[in-house]
């Protein structure tokens, strides 16, 4: 009896030592996620600013967005969006600013280019050789019953 | 025959591949600034030792020089500061310093510890004048010719064959410069 107590005392510990670690990665993932509460003029603004900050990319830590990142440029580089915004610059031009800085590395939607080609192209082709190898197989195979 | 063997050589073209992206990948990390081969942006920054004087790159055209970014939070600054030194001392043109996003007491005892061996420094305090140079990590080393063109850009830390490199090249700019 006074051992099942016990083991009780022991679970109920552990239940809270979880809750707490569960509490803690939680609140890690929020601050993560948080963006610099910017002063924005309206929703539509606040709509714009997190789809570009989304399809930016984070220079310095590579497969994040400036919307993901907590690095120091990608802070800055969200403050210089933020600015841009309020002056009322289109979401062309923000691009075209990003891109002649950093590059087109910079978009994760890269614009379709001479040196892009293969990386548009790419599964158009895969997928043209991969019907093209089914259609022979098939064949091949309705020839051989 | 070759219809067994075709499993084992594309396992072999697969292993190729990988093998090469392994050995490409720190190469690939790199992000090739859209600047060189451009004029470098006019740049108007206070100084670190004299925060009351600003200094312009429009200041500088006319000579090759070099521009480097550095902070005293920047750890691969140290590993190549020996270098940059002798940078400083032998390339015979201005080395620029670009202290980016640091505090002016931790970077003038950074340069106390360590050696100033820069001409001057520009100092980005708020990483604006960084945004429109491209910058995207310290330490990066700019050759700007005497036409105010970025020539190369170095990314990352200077060790003994990027310090060859740079000095080449650096040669090549005065050379340009006096013809």
């Amino acid at each position: 009896m006074r051992f099942q107590v016990s083991g009780f005392r022991f679970q109920g510990r552990l239940r809270s030592a979880l809750a707490m670690v569960v509490g803690v990665l939680l609140s890690g993932m929020l601050a993560a996620s948080a963006i610099e509460p910017f002063p924005f003029e309206s929703e539509v603004q606040e709509k714009r600013f997190r789809s570009l900050a989304e399809e930016i990319r984070c220079t310095v830590c590579q497969n994040q967005s400036l919307a993901d990142s907590d690095a120091p440029l990608a802070q800055d580089l969200r403050r210089e969006l933020f600015a841009m915004l309020q002056d009322g610059r289109s979401d062309m031009e923000i691009r075209m600013f990003m891109v002649d800085r950093y590059g087109d590395f910079v978009l994760y939607r890269p614009p379709l280019a001479g040196h892009t080609i293969l990386l548009w192209g790419g599964p158009i082709v895969l997928l043209l050789i991969a019907l093209g190898s089914t259609v022979v197989i098939v064949r091949r195979r309705r020839k051989a019953l | 025959m070759i219809r067994m063997l075709l499993p084992l050589i594309v396992f072999g073209g697969l292993l190729v591949l990988l093998v090469a992206g392994l050995q490409t990948a720190e190469e690939r990390k790199l992000v090739q600034s859209p600047l060189v081969g451009k004029p470098v942006p006019e740049i108007t920054l206070p100084g670190l030792h004299d925060p009351e004087t600003t200094r312009s790159t429009a200041d500088l055209h006319g000579h090759p020089y070099i521009l480097n970014v550095w902070g005293s939070w920047c750890w691969a600054c140290r590993v190549e500061h020996p270098y940059i030194d002798r940078l400083g001392r032998e390339a015979g043109v201005p080395l620029v310093g670009f202290n980016w996003k640091d505090e002016r007491e931790e970077a003038l005892a950074w340069l106390d510890r360590f050696g100033d061996s820069w001409h001057f420094h520009l100092v980005d305090f708020e990483g604006r004048a960084a945004i429109d140079l491209g910058v995207y990590g310290a330490p990066e080393t700019y050759l700007v010719d005497h036409r105010g063109v970025i020539q190369h850009k170095h990314i990352g830390p200077i060790d003994a064959t990027v310090f060859e490199d740079l000095m080449r090249r650096v040669m090549q700019m005065r050379a340009e410069a006096e013809s």
